[in-house]
């Protein structure tokens, strides 16, 4: 019921509201959405005009075309920055949640010691200045041999998402019933075993969330990305202000590479997002 | 129960003492936990190594005077070693006292735009939320909407956010001289700046807010506002007396979460800016950051600055968690 209804509406069911109401209620999220959606439909509307459309916005509808979208995808670097980025991020993503649900599988089910000091931990690493790690980080990789390869851009990817993951998988664990374990020892399998073919099948929902965070996190990360790496490693965040950044700064060129960035990430996101509600709410909350 | 109550009294210890000398409780331990200590390790591993290191070099870093100058590096062949040395806790007593003269400035900025940036977005949030729970039609429509600043990475909501607050060809000038009103320069004075990274966090931020706290609704049972409703509970009172106290476990870690991250908000403020800053809108992180890659590389300060934020940020998260398991109790 809205804070709106008269106190005449008494004779309501609840969750019915008067026209008043109603009209309030649409148009209020009606603007909401409008102030979400903008800047994004923006950013795609622009991307359609020729490459200096975004000074001259009232130009873009008599000029209609994929001009920027050609240069980005045929004549440019992008799309080996996108085959990196795919990489980069699909690999975070395996690696990560697999160990994030060992992990978070342990904490839910086993009491041991140093079971409180990695919650701690967990929760401390997200509070890692990354701008201040990362000259440590860099002579360590240096050290490491792992600078400009794969391999340290998705150990470096798992330490800034996995804590998080960990977190919400311990969260979802807990809500599927310890009985289930049990049946599962009594049946002969070991702890893994049980984790493996029993409750992993079960949290599927959580790890389908999990594991688009921690692809969105290294697809969109930019930081990391951008000093770690160098030339044909680039990922796609480090890549795209190379565009604004040579010699004559192609505006329109980002656009369109921003457009193409965003898209697969939004259309996934918008399709897992009804399990990115209880996900988020069991791994925050339930302890 | 919330994760705030699972643990009543963290402590930032990371070994607990019990390893000490006897070799019998040792393996007795282990025999115990080396199941559960083997499914963590790849965890343990990779934060240890990826985190811990890093800092524990970091905050050696912050005892010396190390900058770009006197660091180990390679010129051609030769290989200039380090001639950086301890200083004992000199970085932070300049930091502390305020003599180097950012700290306090910048720290008062950052406590305002993370306190500004948090209630902000926890207040819209929750509004949203609330005007979702309930049956209505097109919802879903609305739901994929306001979800979608947070499913397009930031980087590039940041930047179209760059271009619509251009001065000169900025979409906001074009509709504001539409009405008449004389072109501003949005990103101009350093105020206009602190808005509108504001404005930009929080356009990115409310969704993760929405659905959390949307969740957080939907787990609070009905019957609770019918029986509110039964004993003539006004709508306020009903927000306050039912939503409020059933929404609590989900505030407490939204906001705890969300403190965090916008006081080491990083990317949006560098990214939105670039260079064109006068340096009064640079939170500790992005002033830290600078003091680390511009001009002559501080490391030293560079890192001081980093284990100060932490230890700000460790303080606070230990207390605001006692607190709400004080409070849960």
């Amino acid at each position: 019921m809205s804070a709106t209804t008269p106190a005449g509406a008494r004779s309501r069911g609840r969750g019915e509201r008067g026209p008043a109401a109603s009209l309030a209620l649409h148009a209020t999220l009606l603007a909401a959405s409008a102030v979400a959606v903008f800047p994004v439909l923006w950013i795609v509307f622009i991307s359609f005009g020729p490459d200096n459309a975004w000074q001259q916005p009232g130009q873009v509808l008599h000029h209609l075309g994929l001009a920027n979208y050609r240069f980005v995808l045929l004549h440019s670097s992008f799309p080996r920055w996108m085959l990196n980025s795919v990489i980069v991020a699909g690999a975070t993503m395996v690696i990560g949640v697999l160990i994030a649900a060992s992990a978070g599988y342990a904490i839910s089910r086993m009491r041991f010691p140093g079971h409180r000091p990695l919650m701690w931990t967990f929760l401390v690493t997200q509070m890692f200045p990354v701008a201040v790690l990362i000259v440590p980080l860099y002579n360590l990789m240096g050290r490491l041999d792992l600078l400009d390869t794969y391999l340290g851009l998705v150990l470096v990817y798992c330490t800034i998402a996995v804590p998080f993951c960990a977190w919400m998988l311990k969260g979802y664990f807990d809500t599927i019933p310890r009985e289930i374990d049990e049946a599962g020892r009594v049946d002969g399998l070991t702890p893994f075993g049980t984790f493996w073919w029993l409750i992993l099948p079960l949290a599927r929902p959580g790890l389908a969330v999990t594991a688009f965070y921690t692809f969105l996190t290294a697809w969109g990360e930019v930081a990391y990305s951008s000093q770690f790496m160098s030339g044909a490693h680039y990922t796609l965040a480090a890549g795209l202000p190379t565009f604004a950044g040579s010699e004559r700064a192609n505006w329109g060129a980002m656009t369109a590479g921003s457009v193409v960035i965003a898209v697969p990430a939004a259309l996934v996101f918008l399709l897992v997002q009804r399990h990115l509600v209880t996900g988020l709410t069991a791994g925050g909350t339930k302890g | 129960m919330t994760t705030a109550t699972a643990e009543r009294a963290p402590r930032p210890a990371r070994t607990p003492g019990r390893a000490s000398g006897l070799l019998p409780s040792i393996r007795r331990a282990w025999n115990k936990h080396w199941y559960a200590w083997a499914m963590v390790a790849p965890v343990v591993i990779v934060i240890g190594v990826l985190v811990l290191y890093p800092l524990g070099y970091g905050a050696y870093l912050s005892l010396t005077n190390a900058t770009e100058l006197n660091s180990a590096k390679n010129i051609g062949p030769v290989h200039i070693p380090a001639t950086y040395h301890f200083v004992g806790l000199h970085n932070y007593w300049q930091i502390i006292s305020g003599r180097d003269g950012d700290f306090y400035p910048r720290l008062e900025w950052t406590v305002v735009w993370t306190v500004c940036c948090v209630a902000v977005t926890y207040s819209l949030g929750l509004g949203m939320a609330m005007l979702l729970n309930r049956p209505m039609r097109f919802r879903l429509f609305y739901r994929l909407a306001l979800i979608l600043p947070w499913a397009v990475p930031a980087f590039v909501g940041v930047f179209a956010w760059r271009l619509m607050f251009n001065s000169q060809y900025g979409v906001f000038n074009d509709l504001v001289t539409a009405v008449g009103l004389p072109a501003q320069d949005w990103l101009g004075t350093p105020f206009a700046q602190k808005v509108a990274v504001i404005i930009v966090n929080v356009w990115c931020g409310v969704p993760f807010m929405m659905v959390a706290t949307l969740g957080g609704l939907q787990a609070i049972p009905t019957e609770l506002y019918e029986a509110a409703e039964m004993d003539g509970a006004s709508p306020l009172q009903r927000f306050t007396n039912v939503t409020v106290p059933g929404l609590r476990p989900v505030t407490t870690t939204v906001v705890l979460l969300s403190t965090v991250w916008t006081f080491n908000m990083f990317p949006i403020i560098f990214l939105l800016l670039g260079n064109n800053t006068t340096g009064d809108t640079d939170i500790l992180v992005t002033f830290a950051y600078q003091k680390a890659f511009s001009g002559v590389s501080d490391y030293s300060g560079a890192a001081a600055y980093g284990i100060v934020i932490l230890l700000i940020l460790v303080a606070f998260s230990t207390f605001y968690r006692r607190r709400a398991a004080a409070e849960q109790s």
